[in-house]
Order: C-alpha cells, then structure tokens, then sequence
C-alpha cells in the first residue's frame, strides 16, 4: 500500500515537473505538433521546419497568457 | 591501434559527449551540482551495466523512439524554463539573480530530483549514443579497442572544458542563464525528437546550432515584447481612469 502510494506520488511529480509545468497547453501543442511532424514525415514531406515554428508559437501564446493572468 | 577508427570514432562522440557536458553543466549551475551530479553517476552506472550485459548487441537497440521519448520531455522541460527566464528577466532586467541567488524557487536545500532526473536522462541517451558508435565504428574494422579509446578520449577532454567552463558560466546572472539555458534544452529536445521522428535536419547535427540560435535570438526578442505586454497592462488602468471620474462627476 505504501510502495503503491509512493508510486503514484512519483508519478504525479514527475508529471508535473517534467511534462505539464505551469501551462499544460505547451506541452498539448507540442503534442499536436510533434504528430503533426510524424504525419509530414510518413507523407514524404519536408517535416523540419514545423517543430521550431510550432515551439515558437506555443512560447508565445503562453507567455501572452501569462502577462493576461497578470492583470 | 587503428589510427582512422580513432580519428572517426573521436569526432564523432565529441558531438555527443558535447551535448552531454552541455546539459550536465546546464543544470548544476542553474539548479544543483549535488543533483546533476549524482543523475550523471547514475546514467553512467545504467550504462555501464547495459554495456556489460548488451556488448557488440547493443547495435540493435532501437535509438529512434528513445531519442522521441527523450527529446520529447526534454523540449517541453526546457520550454518551462525559456518561458520562466523571459518572464523574470522581462520583469526584474537581465542583472539580477548575480552570485548565489537561486533562479528556481523551487531548488531547496535538499536533494534536486529534478536535476537528477534531467542529467540522468542525457547521460543514459548520449551515453548510449556514445556507445553505438563505438561499437559501430569499432565493429566494422575489428578496432573495438581503438574506437573505445577514442571515445575515453573525447570523454575525458571534453569534461575537462566542461569541467573549466563552468566557473566562467557560473558569472552569468542567474536570470539571464535560465533564459539561455531553457534554449538550450529546447534546442536539443526539439533535434532529438526529431530524430527521433525521422526528420532530416539541414545540416543534420549542425542543425543544433542554429536551432540554438533561433531559440536565444526568439528569447531576446520575447524579453522586449514581454516587457511591452507588461507596460501596456500596467498603463491601461490610468488610461480608464479618467474617464471612470468623468462618469462619476
């Protein structure tokens, strides 16, 4: 019970440490991007550019986000 | 010894062995040594064990989904961090943080888990990294000995710069090295994991330069704008001010 518990808030740090942070919406629009890559990828499609676009437009619309929740 | 197995097999883990001592440093001096310190003795000691159990094998582990799974973490990680070092430095100027000031409010005075598990996962993938070359290199020619010299080699020389460096990284305003540093991961979680996709880089590993610099140059720029977000919500209420009186008279 208590390995179980200790394992679960292993898990539950390591989740919010590493992948969620303070905007879960970064790592779902990396998430997008990243398939979305895969797909370009499989189609045979010049992919490389799309990761670098997507991971400036997620640090943007977070930061923007942020200075709103300023307010 | 093969002297082109050792010239080959050198430059190409110094690429790795680069990458390593990048991040190991990165986060001993943005977080804690003690942590980025024990999570590279542990990637080491993983390591050493699947060298030792895996040998000549170790050709056939599958680098492409850890370099996703890896790349991936490590992108959306530092993308924190970027994000973190332009808020504060757009906020409190590129000075402050200097000496012994802490950048993560949440590094305490116990062990940094974070750290740990950060350089962990670069030690245990580059390291990997490091070791199908070897083996690689070293297989092809029937040179194991010299290709795991050459990588020893690079290994050792390039820690010592590392180990030299870090005294020099260590000035940087705390603030400011978040910043850089939150580049820097993102730079090498968005090549891994599309490596790790299979996408071809312009330049392939070269790519990692100039993904670096597009991600500081974009920081630079996010600063200023940042800042102008910020004036320009701190100034709309004295904007509305006036008029709020106006009604009210």
């Amino acid at each position: 019970m208590i390995v179980w518990r200790w394992i679960k808030a292993g898990v539950k740090w390591w989740l919010v440490t590493f992948v969620i942070g303070d905007d879960w919406r970064v790592a779902a629009r990396i998430a997008v991007a990243l398939l979305a890559t895969w797909g370009l990828v499989e189609a045979d499609v010049l992919a490389w550019w799309l990761m670098p676009l997507a991971v400036l437009y997620a640090t943007v619309r977070s930061l923007h986000r942020a200075i709103v929740l300023e307010r | 010894m093969n002297v082109s197995v050792f010239v080959s097999t050198f430059l190409a883990a110094s690429i790795e062995v680069i990458e390593m001592v990048a991040i190991i440093v990165a986060v001993g001096v943005t977080r804690q040594w003690r942590g980025a310190l024990a999570g590279t003795s542990a990637g080491l000691l993983v390591l050493a064990v699947l060298i030792a159990a895996l040998g000549t094998a170790l050709q056939g582990v599958p680098l492409t989904p850890i370099r996703l799974v890896v790349g991936a973490l490590l992108l959306v990680f530092g993308l924190q961090w970027l994000r973190k070092g332009v808020l504060r430095v757009s906020r409190d100027g590129w000075a402050s943080g200097i000496g012994e000031q802490r950048v993560e409010e949440d590094v305490g005075d116990g062990f940094d888990w974070t750290g740990f598990v950060l350089a962990f996962r670069g030690v245990s993938l580059e390291g990997l990294e490091i070791a199908v070359i070897v083996v690689a290199f070293g297989a092809a020619a029937h040179a194991i000995a010299s290709a795991a010299v050459a990588a020893a080699a690079s290994v050792l020389l390039i820690g010592a710069l590392g180990l030299a460096s870090y005294r020099l990284v260590a000035r940087i305003p705390r603030r400011a090295l978040q910043l850089f540093v939150g580049a820097l991961l993102t730079t090498f979680g968005t090549f891994w994991a599309g490596e790790g996709l299979r996408v071809n880089w312009p330049g392939n590993d070269l790519s990692l330069l100039w993904l670096a610099a597009v991600y500081v140059a974009a920081g630079l720029v996010l600063v200023r704008v940042v800042s102008d977000w910020r004036r320009g919500t701190a100034q709309r209420p004295r904007v509305q001010q006036p008029a709020a009186e106006g009604v009210s008279r």
